[in-house]
């Protein structure tokens, strides 16, 4: 790899800083994804700004049933919080879907956010990739796309986000802390990653400079009957082929409330907001649920070898939410 | 009595603990890495290699490439002739290395090497009317390409499908890694291989020295599955020219991306079977037509048709090979080569038989029992395929195998399959020394291999036996090719080849101690098996197995689970029942893989495998591996060798994609004929 500088600032303030420093400055979590994209030549980071030691290491429960968590907690203890576990299992769930142990206990929560596509192309320097050289092109479009997206792509890229995490964070609404060159923001769940449009280079609309220091999820009483349901050929460490985060919200067989994400299709964990939409005030039926999936799945623009996501995300919402609707 | 004893590897504190030392692990004074730069073209030649940056970087010792590295003497084996010629072959092949100080100097630089093409058209993607298919003059290892006998008959019933299988990698735990050590004009090679002896061999004539000159050293070798058989695959011989050139030792270790080009897999086939029988089952004719590249750079042709020409009896039988030659890697031998394949095809196709005919399949096999080996007219030196259907079969539970596409559970369809398992047992000519060490112990070398499959603890096993010794008494010296010569570890060959050596050296020490009258320190005996193996009596010699498997296909995601695999396996004498289940077990989840997760992508634009890596290919984890078991019968042949083993190393693969296949089939009632059988193809058969 590409020789580096590294620097292990005291707090959020010099980690921007020194982020600032250097044309092409990088922040360091747990290093699962970006130490691997080092030694592939796809991450040529000229410094390393180590984050993982900084002060964003705990998880608190606030007052009104909401919880903290800080940007370097990691995964498995993410996974592993008792308010996590009993009052929002779809995250654990997807917690526990991702990865394996051992890259769970190094990973972080603001790693994760920010980990890259694992589309072939993207990690192959010897090919075109838009995302990694702009403008050179994209070969999964008439290449291998059977795992990339069926929703929200572009003329310019076909990959998918691949975190788990992110997709039940993106069902609860999350909202996401950084510390930037300006000072602080608040950035909400989804609205954190981008759509690829023609500027598929770009993931998030995180700005040079910006640290996420940690997330807040707010109360969301009735997601203690949520579940995260993630698709894949082998039974662990394997990414999506179609996920879904779901969480509802049932009273006299009417559907109230309910929270729907999707992983696994878009270059941005998906909010199924038209579905959550046409799903509301409706009776908690298999059939309600086959409809406000279709509302979803219409938007879906398969590509030549990727159209079986449809048919396979429109069961297992199904599935989902009927398993949680009792 | 240690053998057959579920002794622990001998070597088994020795490698958790760390002191087990693979190649890429061995130290030696001065040492500098190399590292390939791949050719990013799938077929044209090379017309510049610019490496001014790269010899920039402080560290960066030499670049080699075409033109400027050192000559090799034979250039026959085009995939061996590495930066030998311009020409390039595959996306992938080796065209210059850089030798560094250090691995990550080496790495950084390597990135920094401007090669320039001149480009042709590539050909990369396998079709079943390819315009280019040949018929090969031989199949793997030396075998006709075509078979036919007997007059086809109209038949009562009649089965005529093609499968799919893809390209399938190796991808043993540790990657292919060699340190070269050069002093004077002595060659020594730590190198991750299967046969230190061929791999020497292959390395003296390749270089144009006298064997006398290379030692291939190979203590340990984490996994091959062929990939590290002989010849020797390319990055062998790079150390050696890096070496060579920059006068100090190299250490050059492939990375698990590169081994998708330069390491070997198993060709995609397209297997036609026509099988035409009588409304009770009995075949009349058989045929098995085959499909399959091989690469411009060299031919290997797999032999994936061999198994229809002795497994069941029959009237009439075809079997044909016909290869494209593709600009792609060189694919070569992976697990039970030509078996594996070959025997998922068959055995589908004897399933659809089953059901055309309404019989059971287990039934079916049984009514098709040659009496003699219908391919060379031998009697087999035993056969209990049927006592293994039968044992497998009762404690299975097959009888309770539902309808196809009946057995509900909840949000699962649930279903049980069958397939019979085959591989050859045969042995090579070996040679070994046993030798009473100087505190009364015993010595006993050869130089066969470890790839962690335990030969090394069988090894002692069967010499202490043989001294009449405990165990504790024996060292077994193995994996260096200046101890006397070993083949290498392959076609399941191992264990019967080397073992019969040292049953004879160890015997003859005995006889030797015995006369002497005490156990003498010095004393040795030497044995060699040639001549013995080439006066064996004309048998068919085979192993066989019944696999059975239960899967669960998930009705809302297509996602297909196995709780439950049996094996049985009869494969002569068991030498060590606890490595011989890890073989067998080991064989069943490559083929579960095979069935269900693994799959090489070509990628047809630019003509390499895209899915490179570990996070992409999908070897099964833990998580996939229920409830395996394996089992086998006490059934030492006295027709196979003197030790009555035939060889577990391949067989636990054979069979078990179909038998997972034809249980996908009774759980849905749908046949799927391309592998692996995964969520993308069974969602729109689910209800």
């Amino acid at each position: 790899m590409r020789p580096f500088a590294y620097r292990r600032p005291a707090d959020a303030r010099a980690a921007v800083e020194a982020a600032l420093d250097a044309p092409r400055a990088m922040y360091l979590g747990g290093g699962t994804n970006l130490v691997d994209l080092m030694r592939l030549g796809v991450a040529e980071p000229d410094l390393l700004v180590d984050v993982a030691g900084l002060p964003y290491d705990t998880i608190r429960e606030t007052g009104d049933g909401g919880l903290e968590i800080g940007g370097a907690v990691r995964n498995s203890d993410l996974a592993a919080h008792p308010a996590v576990r009993r009052d929002r299992p779809m995250l654990a769930q997807a917690l526990l879907s991702a990865a394996s142990g051992q890259i769970r206990n190094a990973a972080t929560v603001a790693g994760n956010l920010l980990q890259r596509t694992r589309c072939a192309y993207f990690q192959d320097v010897s090919k075109p990739c838009n995302k990694r050289i702009p403008g050179s092109g994209c070969p999964a479009i008439e290449g291998d796309h059977y795992n990339l997206a069926i929703l929200g792509h572009s003329a310019h890229c076909v990959a998918t986000h691949p975190s788990d995490m992110a997709v039940a964070l993106t069902a609860f609404g999350a909202a996401v802390h950084v510390e930037g060159p300006g000072g602080r923001r608040e950035i909400g769940m989804p609205g954190l990653h981008r759509l690829p449009g023609d500027r598929p280079e770009v993931d998030t609309v995180l700005d040079p400079g910006d640290l996420i220091t940690g997330l807040t999820v707010r109360p969301l009483p009735f997601a203690a009957r949520s579940r995260y349901r993630k698709v894949r050929e082998r039974a662990s460490f394997a990414f999506a082929l179609v996920s879904v985060a779901a969480a509802l919200d049932v009273e006299d067989g009417t559907v109230r409330d309910c929270r729907v994400a999707l992983g696994g299709v878009a270059h941005a964990p998906w909010r199924a907001e038209r579905l959550e939409e046409a799903l509301r005030g409706r009776p908690a039926t298999e059939g309600s649920y086959a409809e406000a999936a279709d509302a979803e799945l219409d938007l879906a623009e398969p590509l030549r070898d990727n159209a079986y996501k449809i048919p396979l995300a429109r069961k297992v919402i199904v599935r989902t939410l009927a398993e949680l609707g009792g | 009595m240690e053998l057959g004893a579920p002794l622990d590897r001998v070597e088994g504190w020795d490698k958790v603990a760390g002191r087990a030392r693979y190649s890429g692990e061995q130290r030696v004074a001065g040492v500098c890495h190399a590292v390939a730069v791949q050719a990013e073209i799938a077929h044209g030649e090379v017309l510049a290699v610019d490496a001014t940056a790269a010899r920039a970087v402080p560290g960066v010792i030499d670049v080699l490439a075409y033109g400027d590295a050192p000559a090799l003497a034979d250039t026959s084996d085009f995939e061996l002739a590495v930066l030998q010629s311009p020409r390039v072959a595959y996306r992938g092949q080796i065209v210059a290395a850089v030798v560094a100080e250090t691995l990550e100097i080496a790495r950084h630089a390597q990135r920094l090497v401007r090669v320039t093409y001149d480009e042709l058209g590539h050909d990369v993607e396998l079709t079943p009317d390819h315009p280019g298919l040949y018929r090969p003059e031989k199949i793997s290892p030396d075998d006709p390409p075509d078979t036919g006998e007997g007059e086809e008959t109209p038949a009562e019933v009649s089965v005529d499908v093609t499968y799919e299988t893809p390209a399938f990698h190796n991808n043993p735990m540790e990657p292919h890694a060699t340190l070269a050590v050069w002093e004077g004009d002595h060659l020594t090679l730590y190198d991750s291989t299967q046969g230190a002896a061929a791999q020497r061999d292959a390395l003296a004539a390749l270089l144009g020295m006298p064997a006398e000159r290379v030692r291939v050293v190979a203590h340990h070798v984490g996994g091959g599955f062929g990939s590290k058989g002989v010849p020797p695959r390319p990055n062998s011989v790079l150390a050696a020219l890096c070496a060579r050139r920059v006068g100090r030792p190299v250490k050059l270790a492939v990375t698990r991306q590169q081994m998708f080009s330069i390491t070997g897999y198993r060709t995609p086939t397209f297997q036609r079977m026509r099988i035409g029988a009588s409304k009770d089952g009995r075949i009349a004719d058989i045929e098995h037509h085959v499909i399959e590249q091989t690469s411009t750079a060299r031919e290997f042709a797999e032999q994936s048709g061999v198994v229809t020409r002795m497994m069941y009896a029959a009237r009439a039988r075809r079997t044909t090979h016909r290869l494209a030659r593709l600009d792609v890697p060189v694919n070569s031998w992976m697990r039970a080569p030509g078996e594996c394949p070959g025997m998922y095809a068959l055995e589908s196709a004897m399933d659809e038989l089953a059901e055309a005919c309404g019989i059971d399949p287990v039934e079916l096999r049984i009514r098709n029992e040659p009496e003699r080996d219908p391919d060379s007219g031998n009697p087999f030196s035993s056969r209990r395929l049927v006592e293994c259907l039968r044992l497998g079969a009762e404690r299975f539970g097959w009888s309770s195998r539902p309808e196809p596409g009946t057995r509900r559970e909840g949000r699962h369809l649930v279903g049980m399959g069958v397939a019979a398992a085959t591989y050859p047992a045969a042995a090579r000519p070996a040679q070994a020394l046993a030798r009473v060490a100087d505190d009364g112990s015993f010595t006993v070398s050869i130089a066969a291999a470890d790839i962690g499959t335990g030969a090394r603890t069988a090894l002692t096993q069967i010499a202490a036996d043989a001294l009449g010794v405990p165990v504790a008494r024996v060292r077994v010296e193995i994996g260096d090719s200046a101890l006397p010569y070993g083949p290498l570890a392959g076609g399941s060959m191992g264990n019967a080849s080397w073992g019969w050596a040292v049953l004879r050296a160890c015997e003859g020490l005995r006889d030797g101690i015995a006369r002497y009258g005490g156990a003498e320190p010095g004393l040795e005996c030497r044995a060699d098996t040639s001549g013995e193996i080439k006066n064996q009596e004309a048998y068919a010699r085979h192993s066989f197995g019944a696999q059975f498997a239960e899967v669960r296909v998930d009705v809302d995601s297509g996602e297909i689970r196995v709780p439950r695999m049996l094996g049985v396996f009869a494969a002569g004498r068991v030498m060590n029942a606890r490595l011989a289940r890890s073989q067998f077990v080991g064989g069943m989840v490559m083929g579960l893989g095979m069935a269900l997760t693994e799959e090489s992508r070509m990628d047809r634009e630019f003509g390499d495998y895209l899915n490179h890596d570990l996070a992409q290919y999908h070897v099964p984890v833990n998580a996939d591996v229920l409830g395996i078991d394996a089992i086998w019968l006490d059934d030492p042949d006295p027709h196979a060798n003197p030790l009555g083993g035939k060889g577990i190393g391949e067989i636990g693969i054979v069979g078990a994609a179909a038998a997972i296949g034809n249980a996908v089939h009774n759980a849905t009632g749908h046949r799927f004929r391309r592998l692996p059988i995964s969520p993308p193809s069974v969602i729109p058969h689910l209800p």
